[in-house]
């Protein structure tokens, strides 16, 4: 046993946590590095019941989802993909996409292509909204949502080396009315710029046209959105067409989604902050790749319903 | 080594003090409550004291203790009312400090037995909590602000006192064959509280590791903070069939005045703290405490297993109490009298 007197401390245990006032981190999103190696858990694998592994998510539920969405992915949307070649086969990547739909329809058949053209898992990052909703919440992390939380992504993407989905538009993008279709949001804070140089990742940006014509916002009621508490409260389309049943139902809109070339950042990885303007420039840049694709994407197209 | 514990009387205290009598390094332990101990100690000298410590420094100074070892802070607030918890926790933790921060002070190491709760549990939270992390929301409840207070005293104490070594230990939720918490009553019951759609992640730790990582802090030396948790994660819908129950939905709204009856009825008693635990789950990364040496005993899965399997040896044999009081003079014999031989 090491005696009282010739005690060590190890500079970094003791300067964050006890003796340092809880000063904020300069760092757009605060996540200190961890050290590399990782700890061998002992494996408990004949105790469990169930495979919800630490995300929430169980590989059987992703699948019974596949299934059930198969038809609505093939013959619905008739998902269409362009440089599919793109998406990186092993290793973290965030993919990062335009977000659109009242109750968005592009995670779903992106999270399903990736998974069953690619063969690999991937967790759809969202809005914490949707693990304080009963059943619905639990499902969705079931089948791969995660709240988007800077360190959870971390963890995703460095530490389990796993595919995340992020709309980095937010509800911004779901909450645009028909007339703003497919003009880009705001990319956030470029926070998810910030955490793929954090983690050592690329990111693929995933352009996708058909979503906005699936479930389109005409109006959208503020009072209302206050009273439940949600970012916006809309009336689509789809609720004037079918009546209660538009809340399920999207227009059978052809999807088509463009992966474009992975954008690799040459800064060291694993750095508490990065410099602001950079972040902010590639995020800007990230963001206009993908309007130009949208806009390419939509000069070509021809008919909403058949693409 | 002489070890000052706090909360002798408590479960955790008893065992901490039967744990350090065991050792053969500990010269001196003395414990501290309001009430006499629950288990018998061996050679450990029990000082009656109030729920503030008043007299803490005056021990501090004929003792020579160089450890405490504060494991009396409350962190189920179905034990004792608001009132109990702020006096005990966060008044005791203060006298506590000042007086082991007092001029002239024998104390140069300092472990402190706090909770996960202090991270909360929202729906806007890490997955994983890490120790550096703070939580998202403001605290709600009693025990959760003391326990805030308690961090904030003793980060200022550990800044005043660069010579003291500080631990902080976070805990997860306990589970074990001794101890009663919220948890292990609410899965003693033939069919087990949920809150309706909400399928948590939950984390334990096995007593057994909390006693391991108390003892573990004192006799080595890890300042800082660390969290203690068993590996992985298990929803709740899983701990429930590990232990072979039936789960009863809550209202997910007003679920709070839902779980009044069955407080009423004295069955289970879920305190707000524990129905958010229940509706949005918590982990905490246990991995900082493994690097500075820690190995733990039991996973998460294999605390719930050990629990299952404690739940069904209590079934087939009954409630078992161990008898113990405490007396005054059957205690003074056999540690001082001239007849009792020691070896």
């Amino acid at each position: 046993m090491a005696g009282v007197a010739e005690r060590t401390r190890p500079a970094d245990e003791a300067t964050i946590d006890l003796t340092s006032p809880a000063a904020p981190s300069r760092a757009l999103v605060p996540l200190p590095r961890r050290p590399e190696t990782p700890i061998d858990q002992p494996a408990d694998s004949d105790l469990r019941r169930s495979d919800v592994d630490r995300w929430g998510r169980s590989e059987r539920m992703r699948a019974l989802l596949r299934t059930l969405y198969d038809p609505m992915y093939r013959y619905w949307f008739r998902v269409e993909w362009e440089g599919f070649e793109h998406l990186p086969a092993q290793g973290g990547a965030l993919l990062v996409a335009n977000h659109a739909g009242a109750i968005p329809s592009d995670a779903p058949a992106i999270m399903h292509g990736i998974e069953t053209q690619l063969g690999r898992p991937i967790y759809g990052l969202a809005e914490h909204l949707f693990r304080a909703l009963p059943v619905v919440g639990t499902m969705w992390s079931r089948v791969g949502g995660v709240t988007a939380n800077p360190d959870n992504a971390y963890r995703l993407l460095h530490d389990e080396h796993q595919l995340v989905l992020v709309f980095p538009e937010g509800t911004k993008g779901t909450g645009k009315t028909f007339g703003e279709r497919y003009h880009l949001r705001r990319f956030g804070r470029g926070g998810f710029v910030e955490i793929a140089m954090r983690a050592g990742v690329p990111i693929v940006p995933l352009a996708v046209v058909g979503a906005e014509e699936s479930m389109p916002i005409l109006w959208k009621h503020g009072r209302l959105a206050k009273l439940a508490n949600l970012p916006y409260f809309p009336v689509t389309a789809n609720m004037l067409a079918f009546g209660p049943l538009g809340l399920v139902t999207y227009f059978p809109t052809k999807f088509k989604i463009r992966v474009l070339p992975p954008v690799h950042f040459d800064v060291d990885a694993g750095q508490e902050r990065y410099s602001r303007s950079r972040v902010m420039a590639e995020s800007e840049r990230i963001r206009r790749q993908i309007q130009a694709a949208l806009y390419d994407m939509l000069r070509t197209r021809r008919s909403v319903w058949f693409g | 080594m002489r070890v000052l514990v706090t909360g002798l009387s408590t479960f955790w205290g008893g065992k901490l003090a039967a744990a350090l009598e065991a050792r053969d390094d500990v010269e001196v332990v003395v414990g501290l409550d309001t009430r006499p101990p629950r288990v018998p100690l061996e050679r450990t000298e029990f000082v009656r004291s109030d729920a503030s410590y008043s007299i803490l420094e005056r021990i501090v100074r004929a003792t020579q203790v160089d450890t405490i070892l504060h494991t009396h802070l409350i962190v189920d607030s179905t034990l004792a009312s608001g009132r109990t918890v702020h006096e005990i926790n966060v008044i005791g933790t203060m006298n506590l400090l000042a007086a082991a921060g007092a001029p002239g002070s024998s104390v140069r190491k300092v472990i402190v037995k706090s909770s996960a709760y202090i991270y909360g549990a929202a729906r806007a939270d890490p997955y994983c909590f890490r120790e550096d992390h703070r939580r998202t929301g403001p605290a709600r409840t009693n025990v959760e602000r003391s326990l805030l207070e308690v961090e904030a005293f003793l980060r200022d104490f550990a800044e005043e006192n660069p010579h003291v070594a500080v631990t902080l230990l976070r805990f997860a939720n306990v589970l074990g064959d001794e101890l009663d918490t919220p948890f292990a009553q609410a899965l003693r019951l033939p069919v087990v509280p949920e809150i309706f759609g909400f399928d948590p992640r939950m984390q334990f730790v096995h007593e057994d590791d909390v006693v391991g990582g108390l003892l573990y802090a004192t006799t080595h030396d890890v300042p800082g903070v660390f969290n203690v948790a068993g590996d992985g994660v298990l929803p709740w819908s899983e701990v429930c069939a590990i232990v072979g129950k039936r789960r009863i939905p809550m209202p997910p709204l007003l679920t709070n005045l839902a779980a009044e009856p069955l407080r009423l009825a004295r069955l289970v008693n879920l305190p707000p703290e524990l129905l958010d635990l229940l509706r949005f789950g918590r982990s905490i990364d246990n991995t900082r405490f493994k690097r500075a040496g820690y190995r733990y005993g039991h996973t998460t899965a294999g605390t719930v297993e050990t629990f299952a399997r404690g739940l069904r040896l209590q079934r087939a044999t009954g409630e078992r109490h161990p008898g113990y009081h405490y007396e005054r003079e059957v205690e003074d014999f056999f540690r001082h009298s001239p007849a009792v031989v020691r070896r």
